[in-house]
């Protein structure tokens, strides 16, 4: 099939942008989306023109590393599925498709389509983790972890940090994000005894960082390619309060 | 030269104890004088960052990706292996040394091995403290289940996301270290150069990915976490990022690389599909617990699956391999795949892939709960392939996945040259010829949380601290030979772009170098290959500046290195001439169709030495002894 896109170039973070269009042609369906701007690519390279900067690494749907926002929605908009998983045979012959960038105030343009998500980092460093120890901890039966908890702190894990969650969000919100980690912790006896100061960490750094606030809109939800539960949000709600009153 | 891996004499039972308090210590007031660099941020290198970050040394850790999360271990889906023996198996540490030391055909060094086996007990305990959320029945207990190469369930795993999982644990550990400051991170990095100061690894030349910049860090010792090379195949399971630049540039400095030749070739992958495919995706082996390998006894047979009736399927590897059945090690079930295949039995587009059937598994134990144990892999096939794999079996072929060869290590994971260490998938030590399933997490996480902590205090108790600076002439001739080399790559101006050199090799590589290899066809590679060579370097074309982001030049930079070293790997192979493990050489085989080994004259570690590119390198040999586990012909019949 043949396909007109329409791609956001941007040489630098503070130099303008505009949306280019491009001709991808015999496209299969069987190709992945980024397969396809990787034709679009060689043919500029040909050309002599700058090619299309992209992030993308596994190709697997599991590193979190590509990040478009394809007609709008952050991934492309089908369910559970990143950009590097999203396949053509989602799209017909003669479409136009629109491709941007991240979109949100914590995530400057760096080039193209590549976007700094370093502020997600700093929520991380913030708390996102126990203080244990490389040497002498318990057997890892010696504390039960009943299957539900578990499974519970397994939903909750699976979020792989690609920030469409942040670009989806009217608020430029990385409150999904946030409460993935918050809430698998917070499950678990081993991250139990850290959750008041986690939680308040977390959500500091989350402001410092420039993400805005939450205001139930669940646009998150809807993009996240591992279908993080907006429920994470409400359990990192109740883990401030209760912070709050300790 | 005969290489020496220093491991510990006496009882292996109890070899690493002995050795640990043989090691030297840095007293606590002295760590944080030493600055120890970390290149790679996967399981070897989290790990190792995160630890040495802990124990009070100042560490600068570095990755290309834009977070250290993304490293490829996060792809690892099947789980991580323990000996710890919680269903009360008969498993033992003793019994995973003997099972690795076996799986990896008696290429591997039995010390490494054991430690592995030892320590690999502490890894889950780690990581559960980490919060890890493995899998855990009812009651609370921790779940598992089984791998390829082993008759008992020792396998820990969270979901099909183990690898994600536990890199997640060493990401969190070592975030805790940022903000704690003792580890500062340099992500969107890539190692260009190794400085060797008088005989030494003293630093690393990096290019900053998005700025364009060049230059040197200095430390007091260099760890080098930085994966496999598979990628020289071009369509493998590996991320795009996945090269063999810094371990090759590494090896241009000194340091050897051992056992090139040994690469996984994984049996469960989907297969490709068409010409303008950029990697091939791998489906967990801990499907192989449900999932049964068939085809059609009939050649030629292209009814749908469903319509082929149970008399007319030949279930090769429960009929070849009655004990272990689908179970069967990885290289011989990838082999047994491309027999089926080349009998003319395939299915699928050209024939190339194989069934992988569910439905035994459904009828068992339902569909709801083999969704529990393996939806997402599932659904990330129904993405790919557009087909129900609960409703028809998936279909399979192997495809390159890991490599077992890198920089050669001694006992303390140190190359040889002094202060340079490698772990993880980057050096050759534990896996032998062939790497059993749930054991790369658990290499990379023993080296990095259990075994550098130990060995690098050795090295860094002998050297005074800061000793060589950052305006080295050592240093700044490195910055200048990087500049140079990349102002080469841009200047070329040429017809073909990076990915059509890529393309070209990795068919050579695939069809010479790949599932199996000939006299023949590795001196066509080893003839064409340095044609390819010379064609790059006069025809690449890379368009943009070198001071600016640019994933143009940053690729050119990794397939001139695979242009380099897959002649390496090639040669290698045609070296060893024996069929073991994931090196199968079709000369070398038993009537039955397995691989033929020559313990007599080959039972050594291949270390070749850099000489220049276009010159013959140098083998140096380091023999190996097995007197724990005796050489025997492997038989998983």
């Amino acid at each position: 099939m043949n396909l007109t896109l329409h791609v956001w170039r941007q040489s630098g973070p503070n130099q303008p942008g505009k949306l280019e269009q491009y001709d991808a042609k015999n496209v299969s369906p069987d190709q992945s989306f980024l397969e396809m701007l990787d034709e679009v690519n060689e043919q500029l390279i040909k050309e002599g023109k700058d090619p299309i900067v992209f992030d993308h690494d596994c190709r697997e749907g599991i590193c979190g590393m590509c990040s478009q926002v394809i007609n709008g929605v952050p991934h492309g908009g089908q369910e559970r599925t990143t950009v590097c998983q999203l396949h053509m045979r989602n799209f017909s012959d003669g479409d136009t498709i629109y491709i941007e960038p991240w979109r949100a105030l914590a995530f400057p343009i760096i080039r193209d389509l590549i976007v700094d998500r370093s502020g997600l980092e700093k929520i991380m460093q913030a708390g996102g983790y126990t203080s244990c120890h490389t040497g002498g901890v318990a057997d890892g039966n010696a504390i039960l972890v009943p299957k539900v908890d578990a499974d519970y702190a397994m939903d909750a894990a699976e979020c792989i940090g690609c920030g469409a969650c942040v670009a989806a969000c009217p608020n430029g919100s990385a409150m999904l994000y946030t409460s993935a980690k918050v809430a698998q912790l917070a499950a678990l006896p081993q991250g139990k005894a850290e959750a008041a100061q986690r939680v308040c960490a977390m959500t500091d750094a989350m402001q410092e960082a420039g993400f805005g606030n939450c205001s139930n809109h669940y646009e998150c939800q809807a993009a996240c390619p591992k279908g993080i539960n907006v429920k994470f949000i409400a359990r990192l709600n109740r883990e401030y309060q209760k912070a709050l009153f300790k | 030269m005969i290489l020496d891996g220093k491991c510990p004499k006496g009882p292996i039972q109890t070899s690493w104890d002995r050795h640990r308090f043989d090691l030297k210590l840095v007293n606590p007031a002295n760590k944080r004088k030493y600055k120890v660099l970390v290149v790679g941020t996967g399981l070897a290198g989290g790990a190792a960052a995160a630890t040495l970050g802990e124990l009070g040394y100042n560490v600068e850790a570095f990755c290309y990706q834009d977070s250290a999360r993304r490293a490829h271990s996060i792809a690892a889906q099947g789980g991580i292996n323990a000996a710890k023996n919680y269903p009360n198996d008969g498993d033992s540490i003793y019994r995973l040394f003997y099972d690795t030391i076996k799986g990896g055909d008696f290429r591997a060094r039995e010390a490494d091995v054991w430690r592995l086996a030892q320590v690999s007990n502490n890894i889950i305990d780690q990581c559960v403290a980490q919060g890890v959320p493995f899998a855990r029945d009812y009651a609370g207990y921790l779940d598992n289940r089984s791998f390829g190469g082993a008759q008992v369930s020792r396998t820990f795993y969270a979901r099909g996301q183990t690898g994600q999982q536990l890199l997640l644990g060493a990401y969190s550990a070592l975030s805790r270290q940022v903000k704690a400051g003792t580890v500062k991170l340099f992500a969107r990095t890539e190692m260009l150069d190794l400085v060797v100061v008088d005989g030494e690894a003293k630093g690393i030349t990096i290019r900053d990915l998005i700025t364009g910049e060049i230059r040197t860090h200095v430390g007091d010792a260099v760890v080098l976490c930085t994966g496999g090379y598979v990628n020289v195949f071009y369509l493998s399971t590996n991320a795009m990022g996945c090269s063999v630049t810094a371990n090759w540039r590494a090896h241009k400095k000194g340091a050897f690389f051992a056992n090139p030749c040994y690469t996984q070739i994984h049996p469960t992958c989907i297969p490709q599909h068409g010409e303008h495919q950029s990697k091939l995706t791998l489906m967990s082996e801990s499907l192989r617990n449900d999932g049964r390998c068939w085809a059609p006894k009939k050649k030629g047979d292209n009814r749908h699956p469903n319509d082929i009736p149970e008399d007319e399927r030949d279930y090769y590897l429960e009929r070849k391999y009655p004990s272990f059945g689908n179970l069967a090690p990885r290289d011989i079930a990838s082999r047994a795949a491309k027999e089926q295949c080349d009998d003319g039995r395939g299915v699928g587009p050209g024939g190339r892939g194989v069934n992988l059937d569910f439905s035994d598994a459904i009828k068992r134990v339902g569909e709801h709960t083999i969704r529990e144990r393996y939806g997402n892999l599932f659904e990330m096939y129904e993405k790919i392939t557009d087909e129900n794999a609960y409703k028809q079996p998936m279909r399979m072929y192997p495809a390159p996945h890991y490599s077992m060869g890198g920089l050669w290590v001694d006992y303390n994971c140190e190359s040889n040259v002094p202060g340079l260490f490698v772990l993880g998938e980057a050096n050759f030590s534990v896996h032998g010829a062939n790497r059993l399933g749930a054991s790369a997490l658990m290499q990379g996480l023993a080296d990095g949380y259990f075994v550098i902590p130990y060995t690098i205090a050795n090295y860094l108790a002998k050297t005074k601290p800061g000793a060589v600076k950052a305006d080295h002439p050592e240093c700044k001739k490195s910055v200048e030979d990087v500049k140079s080399y990349n102002n080469r790559l841009l200047n070329i101006n040429g017809k073909k772009t990076v990915s059509e050199f890529h393309r070209e090799l990795g068919k050579i590589m695939w069809e010479n170098v790949g599932m199996a290899r000939s006299e023949e066809t590795l001196k066509d590679a080893i003839k064409r290959i340095p044609a390819l060579r010379e064609e790059f370097w006069k025809n690449v074309k890379v368009t943009g500046k070198g001071e600016e982001l640019n994933q143009q030049l940053e690729n050119a930079g990794r397939v001139a290195d695979f242009l380099e070293f897959g002649e390496l790997m090639a040669k290698d192979a045609l070296h060893r001439n024996e069929s073991c493990g994931g090196h199968f050489r079709v000369e070398h085989q038993m009537p039955d169709g397995e691989a033929k080994r020559d313990d007599e004259n080959y039972c050594y570690v291949g270390a070749w030495e850099f000489k220049g590119v276009d010159k013959e390198p140098e083998l140096h040999k380091e023999p190996l002894t097995f007197e724990n586990v005796h050489l025997a012909v492997r038989s998983y019949k």
